[in-house]
């Protein structure tokens, strides 16, 4: 991976705001899973989401989306506001990609069909473009040639990139990551890696919780770290590995690099 | 201790396996007789197997086809045979197997039934297979207004204003779909239909009657019976219910509150209620709630109380099919920004449907079988009705086995043929390659 690393600092970022949390709360029934959330993310930023287990990582991006609701405060994503208008709801869903730890692909549906669904009903593009589109990003993935197969036919490297390609087939502005490599074997995570790290390249706006310690310091400009519902403390990734301040942060990334 | 180091450089070629690991002596020794209990169930097997071709093999053999009465099949069989001998009459299925089939359809009108059964094929064809042109689906669409016109003949223009009412839903809801949303849309398709059936069939049909008289000699629905019957209400409500227990078991699961209720209040209470009391109630209680003066039909009445009772049992077998599947399938197919009906219809409901195949195909083939129980309220089933009507004939009062055992094999092939039909589509639907 180290020669796929470049200066995450060289990588453009901009002055737009591509999503604002203002204040936000979440509970589950009486637990407070998410206290205060206040983030900015810059269109081109890659952001990586790191913490302890059960600390509120996956609840906060798939509130991005809306896969979970939040109770109290905002979330504008690419100037709209998230409320419980489906208009709204739709249009954020369509406009952010969204990359899960179990791909989460549709199994009865092949590769090509996997991609062009999501463009050809929500997106109404024909569909012999929609299908010129499924390849460019196959190919792009790097597995054109299995665009016939069943997802059950891929190993698991394969069916996440296949996973990231469908994502981008909607051609979001905005890409979230749970977890993407954590369901993966070893020898399968570069790939995927590899994948991500050549879409933070072109200037995707990267939202990703990942423990991938490598990743964060070869493409992220911010890291963050959560704890128990908040964000403990945010910074570049030099520092953040480097010279942590809190002492949660300290255990945690004593814990995670492990030596 | 270490263990000695190792290398393989030669590759062992591939060895046949050993004799006594193939074939059909294996196959004996390891199914039939494994141990003392396999061996001993293995005898008692073939022995009871020998009883049982004992006993029935030498009534099937000495069949009598040629023959006007029950007597006299018994005297040819005494005269082969010698006295005492036991045999079939089939005669009296030579002679009356079109009530097993027909009942009391006018003879003169059998090729119509014979043409709709035919049809049947046509218009499931493209249903069953999907190799079959996807063309040929818009004779599955005319299929029900061409088939009820074939068997129950009159004008040619009742079903087909009736299907106009259909093709003014689809057209409502496919207008207003993207202004309302699916169920708006749908439910004011729905009412624009029924306004229609209401107030435009009878004009309109009498109208163009008027103006182009086509028709058939009608047949009434009393005149309907044996197998002919049970496929009209097993084909009919095989096709109605799947579709109103999708929406029976999606209405369950729905977030809103009165939808939920609704559908789990039919759902339980249609399936607290035993079919015969369904039965009955299309037969005497519907004639109540209906407008005095208004004649329906009883066949469509069971058809419709029926089609009710099967939707009920399908909503909890695809609802069984749709909780199966992981949280992912949902939360996917909602970061892609799909709208709940695209989601269920493009990702949830294939993969719930496919899981349920072998429930879904269960409730169908024990709905064909229960349109045998229509026999309770009159109609002339092949098991019950026909069956009796043929031993009160006086040339046949005794024959006991032999109708029973052709309805029996009739219903036999029918079902064994939608089993062996849900696991081809299993086979086929086949994606997951465990
Ligand atoms: N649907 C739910 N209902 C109730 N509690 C939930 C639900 N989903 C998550 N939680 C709880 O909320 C907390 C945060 O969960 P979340 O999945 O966001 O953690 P995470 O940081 O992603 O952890 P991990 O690293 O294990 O994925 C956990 O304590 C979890 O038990
Ligand atoms: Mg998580």
């Amino acid at each position: 991976m180290a020669e796929t690393a470049r200066d995450p600092g060289k990588m453009q970022v901009s002055d737009e705001v591509a999503i604002q949390i203002t204040a936000m709360n979440k509970w589950y029934g009486t637990f407070h899973v998410l206290r205060d959330i206040n983030m900015t993310v810059r269109r081109g930023e890659r952001i990586v989401i790191c913490g302890p287990s059960g600390s509120g990582k996956s609840t906060l991006i798939r509130c991005i989306n809306r896969l979970e609701e939040h109770q109290t405060g905002q979330i504008v994503v690419d100037g709209t506001e998230l409320t419980s208008d489906l208009k709204n709801i739709d249009k954020v869903r369509s406009e952010v990609g969204m990359v899960f730890q179990h791909f989460n692909l549709f199994p009865h549906l092949t590769i090509l069909e996997n991609l062009t669904l999501a463009p050809i009903w929500v997106r109404k593009t024909p569909k012999k473009e929609a299908e010129e589109v499924a390849m460019h990003y196959l190919r792009k993935v790097k597995i054109p040639e299995q665009a016939a197969k069943y997802p059950g036919q891929l190993s698991g490297g394969q069916q996440q990139r296949v996973a990231i390609a469908r994502s981008l087939c909607m051609k979001p502005r905005i890409m979230l990551f749970d977890e993407p490599t954590s369901a993966l074997d070893p020898e399968m995570i570069k790939e995927v890696l590899d994948t991500m790290i050549e879409l933070a390249q072109e200037g995707m706006t990267m939202l990703c919780v990942t423990h991938e310690m490598g990743f964060a310091q070869a493409v992220a400009n911010r890291v963050i770290f959560m704890d128990q519902g908040q964000i403990v403390e945010q910074n570049e990734p030099r520092e953040f590995f480097n010279n942590p301040k809190s002492e949660r942060t300290k255990l945690f990334l004593s814990q995670i690099l492990g030596h | 201790m270490t263990e000695p180091s190792y290398l393989r450089d030669t590759v062992l070629p591939q060895l046949p396996p050993p004799l006594v690991d193939r074939g059909i002596i294996k196959w004996i020794r390891e199914n039939l007789f494994s141990g003392v209990l396999n061996t001993f169930l293995t005898l008692a097997g073939l022995a009871a197997v020998w009883w049982l071709l004992a006993a029935s093999l030498p009534w099937f053999l000495h069949g009598v086809w040629d023959a006007n009465s029950l007597g006299e099949c018994r005297s040819i069989i005494a005269a082969e045979f010698g006295e005492g001998a036991q045999g079939a009459c089939w005669a009296m299925l030579r002679e009356r197997w079109h009530q097993f089939i027909f009942g009391f359809y006018p003879p003169e009108a059998y090729w119509r039934v014979g043409l709709a059964f035919v049809l049947l094929f046509v218009a499931l064809a493209p249903v069953l297979f999907t190799e079959v042109p996807r063309l040929l689906l818009w004779g599955t669409v005319i299929y029900p207004a061409l088939g009820y016109w074939l068997l129950w003949g009159g004008s040619i223009w009742g079903p087909v204003v009736a299907m106009a009412g259909f093709g003014l839903l689809a057209l409502v809801f496919k207008l207003l779909r993207p202004l309302l949303g699916v169920p708006v849309a749908g439910g004011l398709g729905f009412v624009a239909a029924v306004l229609w059936w209401l107030f435009a069939q009878g004009p309109v049909a009498g109208l163009l009657a008027g103006v182009m008289p086509v028709g058939l000699v009608p047949v009434e629905s009393d005149r309907f019976g044996g197998f002919l019957l049970s496929i009209v209400i097993g084909v009919t409500s095989i096709a109605a219910s799947l579709p109103l227990g999708i929406l029976l078991a999606l209405g369950r699961r729905s977030d809103m509150f009165l939808v939920k209720t609704l559908s789990v209040a039919f759902i339980e209470f249609i399936r607290g209620v035993p079919l015969i009391t369904m039965l009955f109630t299309a037969s005497l209680l519907l004639q109540y709630f209906l407008p005095p003066g208004t004649s329906f039909d009883l066949i469509l009445r069971v058809d419709i109380l029926v089609t009710i009772f099967a939707a009920a049992y399908l909503a909890e077998v695809v609802r069984g099919g749709m909780a199966a599947l992981p949280r992912g399938q949902y939360e996917a197919a909602d970061a892609l920004g799909l709208d709940y009906w695209s989601a269920e219809r493009l990702i949830i409901l294939p993969q719930a449907l496919k899981i349920s195949i072998p429930s879904i195909v269960s409730t169908f083939i024990s709905l064909f079988k229960d349109t045998t129980l229509v026999s309770f309220v009159g109609l002339l089933d092949p098991l019950k009705g026909i069956s009796t009507i043929v031993r009160a004939d006086m040339a046949w009062k005794g024959v006991y086995w032999e109708p029973y055992l052709f309805v029996g094999a009739v219903f036999f092939v029918l079902c064994f043929s939608m089993s062996r039909y849900s696991m081809y589509l299993e086979r086929k639907l086949k994606t997951d390659h465990k």
